[in-house]
């Protein structure tokens, strides 16, 4: 299968890209960002997703299927350009599969989506609208992002399009949200407050994308694998010691002396947790996790000591 | 409860699917409970003195549903419920309650009913663990039924239709429950609403002594046999609001039989 990858050059698409080269794919990658070292058997395309350049590449190759990992989760980048790339890239990635022929469309999203909040249920369904953005509105672009996709079901039905909601991945330190903020010996929390965590092990991610693409999934889905844990046992375990800060305070110190700059309304995510079934997941495609919650965490620490 | 048995190994022997860190799904975590239930546990034991009649209603295993009247201006009565079944069950059950929604906002108080299964009282949260075969404990007068009076305190407010809508809806045999003393525990003249919404806690009772810490009156809790509902929960109001009538009439009658049995002292 000729399979087209839309931001290559993040850590978890780069695993993808391997795992499914491996299996005697053709992958074919665009981004905008290097990857240095990259497997010879891989066709880099270095543009930009909202581009012409980027269309022809869609164009030329044709490709049976498109794994959407376009989408920025970083905080760090301006609110106006994350919205952007998130936005435009989706819609672009989309129109150009109903252009070019492509038949089945993986949109990897963010178990973010369902926001955190006081009041939320443990165990988000799909059917689930998004919750607390007003307290969080630097996430809006990626809820809108899933939002839009969505869309692309009843617009382009002869698409094979499926939503993944991903849970956080912990693989390589210093790679993704949660293992950039397990990154220091002390990881801060709100004072009181002690979330669920839920994460998957990166292999179990890719493993999870893979299986989504071999069984065509259709629709929505939460994607999560062990049980969740609470984030200070979350911390112990990854070697780390908890630094639990009253709120007010937290909120001074994010982005100065070493805290993680971090929006106010992320702390939202340091008070609540979000943690989804991923039950109609696993009925769908079979998954099962190959890590358990704490293997997951101590492949983290033995790699991030 | 042997009298040698600790509430570690307790709680140890609680059917609940705990990881090697002692965390079950939910997060309801082995080495909290411990703390929840030894601080419980005695004043169960040496403060309230509680004494349990028709434990052999609860169901040992599998879902249901503990549903019981307020009495007492605090939630000293869901506490002993919750304890009653850790300490006399057998095997012991972890009951979980429906937590009021201001109760998530409050730090350490979020983290605590987190860890301890109490959970924000939501429709999904309800659903989610009685269909995993959970024993949850339903207060349907909710903070109106805590606001009694002391002038009330064997008077039922109104109860809603929720508890029932959910008991048809996952099929849950109910097991109505009577709690008695509470009242006299926490004599409540008047409840203050205004100091509770700065404070963001829905009121705050107000006693003759003005503090509402409970004193130590005997309370005493009485498990009624369990009712079972057919339909779907989607009925009309009229058929639900029967069998909430039957299950309101159930738990007066224990709280009638509990009363003429009870002598009114510390």
């Amino acid at each position: 299968m000729k399979i087209l990858i839309p931001g290559i050059a993040a850590g978890l698409a780069r695993r993808v890209a391997k795992s499914l080269l491996s299996q005697g794919h053709e992958v074919i990658g665009i981004d905008a960002r290097p990857w240095p070292n990259a497997p010879a058997k891989i066709e880099l395309h270095g543009v930009d997703i909202r581009k012409r350049a980027a269309e022809d590449v869609f164009r030329r190759h044709r490709p049976d299927a498109v794994i959407h990992m376009a989408t920025v989760t970083s905080l760090e980048l301006s609110g106006e350009e994350r919205h952007r790339i998130n936005l435009g890239g989706t819609r672009a990635v989309f129109e150009h599969c109903h252009a070019y022929g492509v038949k089945q469309v993986l949109f990897v999203g963010r178990h973010t989506f369902y926001g955190a909040a006081p009041d939320s249920p443990l165990y988000h369904t799909e059917d689930e609208p998004p919750q607390a953005l007003d307290s969080f509105p630097e996430l809006a672009d990626l809820v809108a992002a899933d939002l839009y996709a969505a869309t692309a079901l009843w617009r382009y039905p002869k698409l094979t399009v499926g939503l993944l909601r991903l849970c956080y991945t912990l693989g390589e330190p210093g790679r993704g949200t949660l293992a950039s903020f397990l990154v220091h010996r002390r990881v801060p929390m709100v004072l009181g407050f002690d979330p669920l965590f839920q994460f998957l092990h990166e292999d179990d991610a890719v493993t999870a994308i893979e299986l989504a693409l071999e069984k065509k999934l259709k629709g929505v889905f939460n994607v999560a694998g062990p049980p969740p844990l609470p984030l200070s046992m979350l911390i112990r375990a990854a070697g780390r010691k908890p630094l639990p800060l009253p709120e007010p305070l937290l909120k001074l110190l994010l982005g100065r002396s070493g805290f993680p700059l971090l929006p106010h309304g992320a702390l939202g995510h340091l008070k609540y947790p979000v943690v989804m079934d991923a039950s109609a997941f696993k009925k769908a495609t079979g998954f099962e996790p190959r890590y358990s919650e704490v293997e997951t965490v101590r492949a983290f620490r033995a790699a991030a000591p | 409860m042997a009298r040698d048995e600790t509430i570690k190994e307790r709680i140890d022997r609680l059917e609940l699917p705990f990881n090697q860190l002692g965390v079950d799904p939910y997060g309801i975590s082995k080495k909290h409970l411990r703390v929840f239930f030894e601080a419980l546990g005695a004043l169960y034991r040496h403060y309230f003195r509680v004494r349990c009649f028709g434990l052999e209603n609860v169901p040992a295993r599998g879902r249901g549903m503990l549903v019981g009247n307020h009495s007492g201006g605090v939630a000293v009565d869901g506490a002993m419920v919750l304890t009653s079944c850790m300490l006399e069950l057998e095997p012991p059950r972890l009951a979980q309650g429906m937590a009021e929604k201001f109760i998530n906002r409050l730090p350490i108080a979020s983290t605590w009913t987190c860890r301890t299964g109490q959970f924000t009282g939501l429709p999904e949260h309800a659903v989610r663990l009685l269909e995993d075969d959970r024993l949850l404990m339903v207060f349907p007068e909710g903070a109106r039924g805590t606001a009694k009076l002391y002038s009330e305190r064997y008077s039922l407010v109104d109860f809603g239709q929720g508890f029932m809508r959910l008991a048809m809806r996952t099929q849950s045999p109910i097991v109505p429950l009577a709690v008695l003393g509470g009242g006299s525990a926490i004599p409540t003249v008047a409840n203050l609403y205004g100091l509770g919404r700065l404070v963001g806690v829905p009121y705050v009772p107000v006693t003759p002594y003005v503090l509402p810490l409970p004193l130590p009156a005997r309370l005493e809790i009485h498990y009624g046999a369990p009712m079972r509902f057919a339909g779907t929960g989607s009925e009309e109001d009229e058929l639900v609001e029967r069998n909430v009538a039957e299950v309101k009439r159930a738990i007066l009658t224990l709280i009638e039989k509990g009363r003429r049995h009870r002598r009114e002292r510390w």
